[in-house]
């Protein structure tokens, strides 16, 4: 009933429209350019945000890690008993749950070695790229991720190798994303992949375990890690991973430093950069993603008021313009719901020409974004997502005016300015 | 009578005061939000050397080759050893470096100041004179200190007042990777923003870090066998056979940042010739399966080329634009309400004998005063928004974003400006209203 009574109203308001054709346009144009770009702000910051909520698949809340220096002038051997010295050390700190050592982390961005995965040791075309970790046995319990298949290494296959020694193991667990991507039929543990330094066996399949990077350049090899059992004596320095039973773990780390200061002498440690959080290096990464978003997300609701803000300003003026008209029409039997309904309908058909409109020009401004800015195309359940908004938002910023409107008099009708 | 209109102006904004602070308030956020984008873009693309940025150009070789190069055809931006050792000893530019970052270990013979490890680059000696690099103590080296791998080191200031309290170090000793270095000179304040002489090894995040405290030559620093974590092997054929340093050198493996200094047109023609011979004859060689594939960017394409400016600053910059476009089509609306309710007032006043002219000026200053009061509180939300820009942008971008007068002239400048242009059409409008039928209708 109301429904019809709206529409009958069309035609007039459609006539009425006619009469302010600059403003209309007005509005139109705003509220196709604010779908337009609010849309597309917005999906920015939705794939920003699903890219820094990306999970690594590991126990984040308990892990920190040490980015150890060596002193120069050791050799491969000084540092090996270093590394074993270092790691046994740790384990006896109070709080430390499990640690290894390895020459690169988590949401480290950078650090990762890539690694040529090859199906055939005489394959031609490019080999399946993923991101090694050097780990040992106790790498699976500190990371906290868990094995789905097959076993974890045992410590005799744990080979020590220095910085230009070929990365030749028996045996590598590989992430179940790296699995179905080398055998799609799901066969991957125990068959053999090669290596640029030769033949490993496929021995465990991780759930999950995010490569170093995390970056959008790797995003499509992200999850597809493997961990190589391996003691790299890089002269430069190691990574120690740690993980505690507590997530309060300041005290540990402190402790953990001074465990190490004890043979102080053949180390650095940076003391600002040198200890850090998984939490801090995913703040740390994801700076970028985070700036990205909230700069969007304000920008957007900065958008949305403005538009508001303009309809109700014009609305205002058209109700004071048309306070004749208004009374005139209450003196002939309106209702205030007539008049209440006249100025919502009018707001949303305007709304809706800007609507259509506003489709158009965020298609190609998205068509435009993807070229420069590598984005995605825009899913096409964002544009009647955005025209639901801005209806709402039409709709609620010409209520105050509509309601001004129902309180002119009939009796203004009769009045001389 | 400009002063007469202003007070006009002000008076009418009294009688719609919420019409009024509506398009204030729109256009302070509007301009305030175009500014903090741009103080920010601004801080980004800036030109690092003002004085030489048209003069310095990168070569690039391809030394990968399409099977390898993920980047299309583009070559890669650092080069391998041989090729920048090639290149460097041709001395077909007015001034050519070589340079790489690197951290090394250093110990001074104060025993207060523990042993620490510093990040800084191996260069040449042209390195100093190219890049106008000031000097507080000391100097340079010479291309013979180059020749001879000689151990002499340039510290930074802030080194400098670490270790010798900020007194004259040069001929003093430091010990790096435990090989004794004489201090050649100490630099003065010196921190391009971006570091843009090795961007092509430090990657998008680390260009806004601080440089570095360390310089030594290159060629000494090759004898130490000081590589680099910047890296770039043809990767699938991690079998290069690379066993031992010299095999590295030697490897097609790319690491090294090139600068050429070029004076004239002539100049970078014949260099990129140069360069193009160089690449047929390794070619003819048989070294490249591939013809030639080189490039020749000066600074700023350079810069643009590695994409410094953070794609977070390029994309705030459009949808502020943006939105600055649908607030001045706000502003066109309520300027016309505005304007056309005052139809009557505009008729007694053409009726008065006020020309369009007249009208025009009116209305016109009326805009640019609303627009400047706009401005002045875009002003304040500018500030509002760079002070808060630390918790916008990431920490080391907004550390380099800086207010000056000039900014602030360009808000009220922008906000004038957007107001007048908005205010055209209307008052076109107001310019057209017949006095007569004004008069007569309101009698």
């Amino acid at each position: 009933m109301a429904l019809t009574r709206a529409l009958m109203q069309l035609r007039p308001i459609v006539a009425a429209l006619g009469r302010h054709k600059v403003a209309t346009v007005l509005i139109v144009l705003q509220v196709a350019l604010t779908l337009a770009v609010a849309s597309n702000a917005l999906f920015i910051v939705a794939t920003r945000f699903i890219h820094l909520s990306r999970p690594t698949g590991t126990d984040e809340a308990h892990i920190f890690v040490i980015r150890n220096e060596w002193k120069n002038g050791q050799n491969a051997a000084q540092i090996d008993t270093n590394i074993r010295t270092d790691l046994a050390a740790l384990r006896q700190v109070p709080g430390v749950r499990n640690v290894f050592s390895s020459e690169a982390y988590p949401l480290e961005g950078g650090g990762g070695i890539p690694l040529g995965l090859k199906l055939k040791p005489d394959q031609k075309t490019h080999p399946k790229l993923a991101i090694a970790y050097v780990a040992d046995e106790h790498a699976i319990d500190t990371l906290g991720i868990s094995l789905v298949a097959g076993r974890n290494f045992h410590p005799e296959e744990i080979a020590a190798i220095g910085p230009y020694d070929k990365m030749s193991v028996p045996g590598i667990i590989i992430t179940r994303s790296a699995a179905e991507k080398l055998f799609p039929d799901g066969s991957a543990l125990g068959k053999t992949v090669y290596l640029p330094a030769g033949p490993a066996t496929i021995i465990g399949i991780l759930a999950s375990l995010q490569g170093s990077y995390a970056d959008s350049s790797v995003r499509s090899i992200d999850e597809d890690s493997v961990l190589v059992p391996t003691r790299y004596l890089d002269p430069e320095g190691v990574v120690y991973l740690v993980r505690t039973d507590s997530t309060a773990m300041k005290p540990v780390i402190a402790a953990a430093l001074k465990a190490l200061q004890e043979r102080g002498g053949v180390r650095l440690i940076d003391p600002k950069e040198g200890v850090v959080t998984l939490r801090q290096a995913r703040e740390r990464d994801y700076a970028t993603d985070r700036s990205v978003a909230l700069l969007m997300s304000i920008l957007s609701g900065l958008l949305l008021m403005a538009t508001a803000g303009g309809i109700v300003g014009l609305s205002s003026f058209w109700v004071s313009q048309r306070r004749k008209q208004i009374g005139i029409r209450r003196s002939l039997g309106a209702t205030t719901g007539d008049i209440l309904r006249y100025f919502h309908a009018e707001n949303f058909l305007i709304v809706s020409g800007g609507i259509v409109l506003g489709a158009l020009l965020a298609y190609l401004a998205n068509v435009g974004l993807m070229k420069v800015y590598e984005l995605p195309r825009m899913p096409l359940y964002v544009l009647p997502l955005g025209a639901l908004l801005l209806w709402a938002l039409g709709q609620l910023a010409v209520w105050g005016p509509a309601r001004y409107a129902t309180k002119v008099p009939p009796v203004v009708a009769i009045r001389t300015e | 009578m400009w002063g007469h209109y202003v007070a006009l102006a002000l008076r009418s904004s009294g009688r719609s005061k919420a019409l009024t602070a509506l398009v204030v308030m729109l256009l302070a956020f509007g301009v305030s939000a175009c500014m903090v984008s741009y103080a920010v873009f601004r801080a980004t693309t800036s030109d690092p050397i003002p004085a030489k940025s048209s003069r310095l150009y990168v070569p690039q070789v391809d030394s990968f080759g399409p099977a390898v190069n993920w980047n299309g055809s583009e070559p890669s931006p650092v080069l391998s050893y041989m090729d920048a050792i090639a290149l460097w000893q041709a001395q077909k530019a007015s001034r050519q470096t070589l340079l790489y970052p690197a951290t090394w270990q250093m110990e001074s013979d104060s025993r207060l100041i523990p042993a620490m490890p510093l990040s800084g680059d191996a260069v040449t000696a042209d390195f100093f004179p190219m890049f106008d690099v000031p000097f507080r103590f000391g100097g340079g080296w010479t291309p013979t200190d180059d020749a001879r791998h000689a151990t002499v080191a340039v510290i930074s200031r802030r080194l400098n007042d670490k270790l010798f309290g900020g007194h004259n170090s040069v001929g003093q000793e430091i010990r790096l990777d435990e090989k004794t270095f004489r201090i050649g000179g100490v630099l003065d304040d010196w921190n391009p923003k971006p570091r843009f002489f090795d961007i092509a090894s430090l990657g998008i995040p680390e260009i806004f870090n601080d440089t570095g405290d360390i310089y030594i030559p290159f060629t000494r620093a090759i004898d130490m066998k000081k590589g680099t974590k910047y890296d770039l092997c043809p990767s699938y054929s991690t079998d290069l056979g690379i066993s031992d340093w010299d095999k590295y050198l030697h490897s097609e493996c790319v690491w090294i940042n090139a600068w050429v200094e070029l004076a004239t047109p002539t100049d970078v023609e014949r260099y990129r010739e140069f360069l193009r011979n160089y690449a047929q004859e390794q070619q003819r060689s048989g070294r490249f399966s591939w013809a030639p594939n080189i490039r020749l960017r000066d600074l700023m394409e350079w810069m643009a080329h590695e994409h410094v400016t953070p794609k977070a600053s390029t994309l705030s910059m459009l949808v502020s634009a943006s939105f600055l476009l649908i607030v001045m089509v706000n502003v066109i609306g309520l300027i016309l309400a505005r304007f056309m309710r005052r139809a009557p007032e505009i008729g007694i006043r053409r009726a008065l004998g006020a020309s369009r002219a007249a009208i025009y000026r009116q209305f016109l200053i009326e805009g640019a005063t609303i627009g400047c009061v706009g401005g002045i509180f875009g002003v304040a939300l500018t500030l509002l928004g760079l002070r808060g820009a630390g918790g916008l942008f990431e920490p080391r971008i907004a550390r380099i974003v800086h207010v000056d007068a000039s900014l602030i002239a360009l808000t009220v400048l922008l906000a004038v400006a957007a107001t007048v242009i908005s205010a055209l059409y209307p008052t076109w409008r107001a310019a057209r209203i017949q006095p007569a039928w004004q008069i007569k209708i309101n009698s």
